[in-house]
């Protein structure tokens, strides 16, 4: 796990996780319902304000943003 | 015409995973008027049965109320039935101010404009109110309505944890930047019966200086000393900047819905709302009787005061008799089952012993905590609530549940 992952992944469990479930960079998010459409907004928000970044609509997909691994790739994609 | 096969395959292919996920909703056919006593075909066909209704949002038992039955009348023949009309063209009949000023008097805000529901409500005020320099700070278990509202609206769409008012804090902190901040909540939630803590959120809205929108549709009219709803329960009448609620549950039952709160909100959703500028006026036969349900609450507190104590009775009753109870105050009473297929089971059990009260299960509440919501009204005499926990008794030791939590409940029907 990389410097970008370990971020994404305390900012979930910080954010989304409760009763002290476990997740790894690979446990799905919105298929497993920690993550839904409407509080992915918080995570879009946390990613574009960390890294000075604008996510397309496009790229936030469900598909894209249901592990934190995947969701890094997008981050990094975008950063170059 | 091109609703072709390959359309008509689709839809129904659809419908048929909807079936196959047990996700399936269907209509039980009600015969009678909406009362704590029900006459309800089902299966469709099947001949009436009375039944006594555990479900209904008619918080004050007033949906079929003499008095409120006699003012719709008085609307019909005076008034008409139709208005033919939205709001601002020729659809505003006197009674139509009389009621937002009756609504505004009663829940103690500035002013009041009326919707064709709390949906319609939700759906406009946001996008009129707020644009993309600001911020709409959510608590997760918001309505559906207030969501599809936000997505409606340019702001940023947040949310917190619910009712985590660190985390509330911790995201007003991140948004100082933006131009207005408002936190958005849930008087009381309608799947778990919880109530908002409202004092917290106005003390951090101060601190931090945000709006607060609430929306009451489950607490205006019985919540609260004198039924005000829940900014009178926590103590914080006149602080709460936007107040949407519903004529739909406790105040009559029928339909309509209103912006309260601070005069200038009011008014640009009066200007700006679409669902108020491109719908018709609410009609008025509901207009009359509703003007009349708050004369009603706001003469007396004794429908208010039975609901409270027909809430502690079956709270107690379910607590006693061993089921898994959502902790709460409120007259939603959720009896937590977990697995979807058992609280479909044990309402059929129910109907079958004369109890009206419906399973909810993902994706109306999340994946795992599948229950029997019953609902509170002072419609209810002691016979009903005593016929309903004897019933709920029997269901509940048929599948061997009582004295037992998600635990136990989960090891033997699963999630």
């Amino acid at each position: 796990m990389d410097e970008l992952e370990q971020t994404i992944l305390d900012y979930v469990i910080d954010e989304y996780i409760e009763d002290g479930e476990e997740i790894g960079v690979e446990s799905p998010l919105i298929s497993a319902g920690i993550v839904d459409s409407f509080s992915m907004v918080s995570l879009k928000t946390f990613l574009e304000r960390r890294y000075k970044i604008s996510i397309p609509d496009d790229k936030a997909s469900p598909e894209a943003f249901d592990n934190v691994k995947s969701i890094a790739q997008v981050v990094r994609d975008i950063l170059g | 015409m091109a609703f072709n096969k390959n359309a008509r395959d689709h839809y129904n292919g659809v419908l048929q995973d909807i079936k196959d996920n047990g996700l399936f909703k269907e209509e039980r056919f009600i015969c009678s008027a909406q009362d704590a006593d029900i006459f309800v075909e089902y299966p469709s066909g099947a001949p009436q049965k009375k039944v006594i209704n555990m479900c209904a949002n008619n918080y004050l038992g007033l949906s079929s109320h003499p008095e409120v039955v006699k003012a719709a009348h008085e609307g019909l023949d005076y008034r008409g039935y139709g208005m033919s009309s939205v709001r601002f063209i020729c659809g505003t009949q006197d009674i139509h101010r009389e009621l937002e000023a009756n609504i505004s008097k009663f829940l103690e805000t500035e002013d009041t404009i009326l919707f064709s529901s709390c949906m319609d409500a939700n759906a406009g005020v946001f996008e009129s109110v707020f644009n993309d320099q600001d911020v709409l700070i959510a608590d997760r278990l918001v309505h559906a309505s207030i969501i599809d509202g936000m997505r409606l609206c340019s702001a940023l769409n947040e949310s917190f944890k619910h009712s985590d008012m660190e985390h509330l804090e911790k995201k007003l902190q991140t948004y100082q930047d933006k131009r207005f901040r408002c936190i958005v909540t849930d008087g009381v939630f309608s799947m778990d019966g919880d109530i908002a803590k409202l004092d917290e959120i106005c003390r951090l809205a101060e601190q931090y200086d945000a709006m607060v929108f609430v929306d009451d549709s489950h607490a205006s009219g019985f919540l609260g000393k004198h039924g005000k709803g829940t900014h009178e329960l926590k103590g914080v009448l006149g602080k709460i900047d936007i107040i949407t609620t519903t004529l739909g549950k406790a105040l009559g039952g029928a339909s309509g819905g209103c912006v309260s709160g601070r005069k200038e909100i009011v008014e640009m959703c009066r200007q700006k709302a679409r669902p108020y500028l491109f719908s018709n006026a609410l009609p008025p036969v509901i207009v009359t009787a509703a003007n009349k349900v708050i004369e009603l609450v706001m003469s007396t507190t004794e429908r208010r005061d039975k609901l409270e104590e027909n809430t502690k009775f079956w709270r107690k009753g379910l607590q006693t008799a061993g089921f898994d109870l959502v902790e709460g105050e409120t007259p939603i009473v959720p009896i937590m089952l977990y697995n979807a297929k058992l609280s479909q089971d044990i309402s059929r059990d129910l109907y079958q012993r004369g109890i009206y009260a419906i399973g909810f299960f993902f994706p109306v509440v999340p994946q795992g905590k599948a229950r029997i919501r019953t609902q509170i009204s002072a419609a209810h005499e002691r016979h009903h609530l005593e016929k309903a926990l004897a019933a709920f008794t029997e269901v509940g030791k048929k599948y061997d549940i009582l004295g037992k939590g998600k635990k136990e409940i989960t090891e033997m029907y699963g999630l």
